[in-house]
């Protein structure tokens, strides 16, 4: 009964709420659709509706930063880092996962690697530049195997922490088969840790997409680059054009929204699964 | 067949670990052999001891650095999961359009936290003076961004904007493990309100309160896009975090060694701090 009554604050303050993330939002679509000679000194010239909608900032935007470039390049290095991560750390986790409780060397690997969490990219990421460059990695493939490395830790321990709910039984049926570890491995668990490996995908696709750091520290001589880093690069040429940087703003912004409005479900889903665990 | 098992798991374990070690263990091995150099990124270089070490504690850049990473963790922290919880709590209630309000919520914290940064910069730069103005507050109509005293809170606010959808989302999942006759004995007992929260609730939550911490003081300890969005360490250098001074003076600054230093410190200072929230809050759930 006393919770029927306290709704309607309870809403109005949710409300509230919303405005303050809904404003930034709202005025980067405003600015970004508006010419500079719309935009006066007066917060309702900068934050009216557009007079006329065009989407010729856009298209300017999409020249000055090479957007179709650089979100080439962030699928890339996203999709190929999210399949090798769900390949490399499932079977790794596998691995560490089954013997860890008997191995003393599978706890010491499990230990190891888990600990690489602590490690701040600030330490790595001056030896790295150079390393990577020594290697010929210093593109974006290099970006992609440190991100391989610097996700293990977290997601070796989802795997492995899921791996005890799956009953070994499960795999000795089919050795009894005569399968091998590595058929009945592909066969039964990897299909088993579906679940799993949605909350990898999920977590792995949003720290590698949104990530400037690893990008402009390791492709900073490359000429390539991701959508968050174009938007770094290309900052000073926008100059006071702001109503093109906004343009630019949102562009690099419509993807990963697009992506969440279509599996906002799943998201919510892994990133809870993968905190919480 | 137990052969054929065990040099399974040892093929693959292997690789993993060798890609692992080339590159975590050795660049962070490479790191501290670098911070006893006075390497500065190119050419040759000599042994210098552990003078870098001892230049660090003298040094007034990095001290200032320290204290203000640590104030806008602690600070950052604090707001973000006292708003957070009041929001979980909201959106864990009996509501209409719960679905639509936690998706909402949680938006923010998918988008990328430069191209967020920039867009708050032009916010505090143009938006917010202008409002103050309109409002006749004129002593509020400069850019908080450009005063050294006040630039730092522009940047939690926007740490805070995107974090409080992570902690928010995993309070919630918390708040929902509370089994609903705990409140109905605690009514009966005359447990409503703060005392409800305190006694009840709260405790009940502990574990992913713990979690929060953790997350949150380990990420704004290593902020950075956030920097290089908003103020680029200014303005006079008052917000510089220790990961963008060594990325500034060590990547293009000539520093190489002495920010390698740098970044060992605040290697080991990320594992305490990270280690002794753990043990607190391991401590703590014990309790119960």
């Amino acid at each position: 009964m006393i919770k029927k009554k306290s709704n309607w604050p309870v809403m109005a303050f949710l409300i509230c709420g919303l405005m303050t993330i809904a404003f930034p939002l709202y005025m980067t679509i405003v600015i970004a659709l508006k010419q500079p000679t719309e935009m006066t000194n007066s917060i309702q010239g900068i934050l009216s509706l557009p007079k006329s909608w065009s989407l010729a900032n856009f298209r300017e935007a999409m020249r000055v930063t090479d957007f179709w470039h650089s979100l080439g390049n962030s699928l890339l290095i996203t999709v190929v880092t999210v399949v090798l991560s769900i390949v490399v750390h499932s079977l790794l986790g596998y691995a560490v996962g089954r013997n860890k409780a008997k191995s003393k060397f599978y706890s010491f690997v499990y230990l190891f690697v888990v600990s690489g969490m602590f490690v701040p990219f600030a330490i790595l990421m001056m030896p790295l530049a150079k390393q990577t460059a020594e290697l010929g990695l210093g593109n974006w493939f290099g970006v992609v195997l440190l991100y391989v490395v610097f996700y293990m830790p977290m997601n070796v321990l989802l795997y492995s922490g899921y791996l005890v709910n799956i009953p070994i039984a499960l795999e000795e049926a089919a050795r009894v088969d005569g399968a091998s570890t590595w058929t009945t491995y592909w066969k039964i668990i990897f299909p088993v840790m579906k679940p799993m490996h949605a909350t990898v995908a999920i977590l792995t696709a949003l720290a590698v997409w949104n990530d400037v750091m690893t990008p402009l520290v390791i492709m900073a001589g490359s000429n390539q680059n991701t959508l968050p880093l174009a938007q770094l690069n290309f900052q000073s040429q926008f100059g006071t054009n702001y109503n093109l940087a906004f343009a630019s703003y949102l562009l690099a912004l419509i993807p990963i929204l697009l992506f969440y409005i279509v599996c906002q479900k799943q998201i919510l889903n892994g990133v809870v699964n993968g905190a919480v665990k | 067949m137990k052969n054929e098992r065990k040099r399974t798991f040892l093929l693959i374990t292997i690789p993993i670990l060798a890609l692992f070690v080339c590159f975590n263990t050795i660049p962070l091995i490479r790191g501290v052999i670098y911070s006893f150099t006075n390497f500065k990124g190119f050419g040759s270089y000599d042994w210098v001891g552990l003078r870098n070490y001892m230049d660090l504690f003298t040094d007034v850049r990095v001290g200032k650095s320290y204290l203000f990473t640590f104030k806008l963790a602690i600070v950052t922290t604090i707001v973000v999961n006292v708003i957070s919880l009041i929001l979980a709590m909201a959106l864990n209630s009996k509501i209409r359009a719960k679905s639509f309000f936690r998706g909402a919520y949680f938006l923010p914290n998918v988008l990328g936290a430069l191209v967020v940064g920039y867009i708050f910069n032009y916010l505090f730069t143009y938006i917010i003076p202008a409002f103050m103005d309109m409002i006749g507050l004129e002593a509020f109509s400069s850019s908080i961004l450009s005063n050294q005293n006040t630039a730092w809170i522009a940047i939690v606010v926007v740490c805070a904007w995107q974090s409080i959808a992570m902690n928010t989302i995993i309070y919630i999942s918390g708040l929902q493990t509370v089994p609903e006759d705990v409140y109905e004995a605690g009514g009966l007992d005359g447990a409503t309100g703060w005392k409800k929260f305190r006694y009840l609730t709260f405790p009940l939550i502990i574990p992913f309160f713990g979690i929060n911490m953790v997350l949150s003081v380990k990420n704004f300890l290593m902020v950075f896009d956030q920097i290089m969005a908003l103020t680029k360490g200014g303005p006079a250098q008052s917000t510089e975090s220790i990961s963008y001074l060594i990325y500034n003076n060590g990547m293009s600054g000539g520093q190489f060694g002495f920010q390698s230093a740098n970044a060992v410190v605040f290697f080991i200072v990320i594992v305490l701090v990270s280690v002794t929230q753990m043990k607190i809050s391991s401590g703590k759930e014990e309790q119960l």
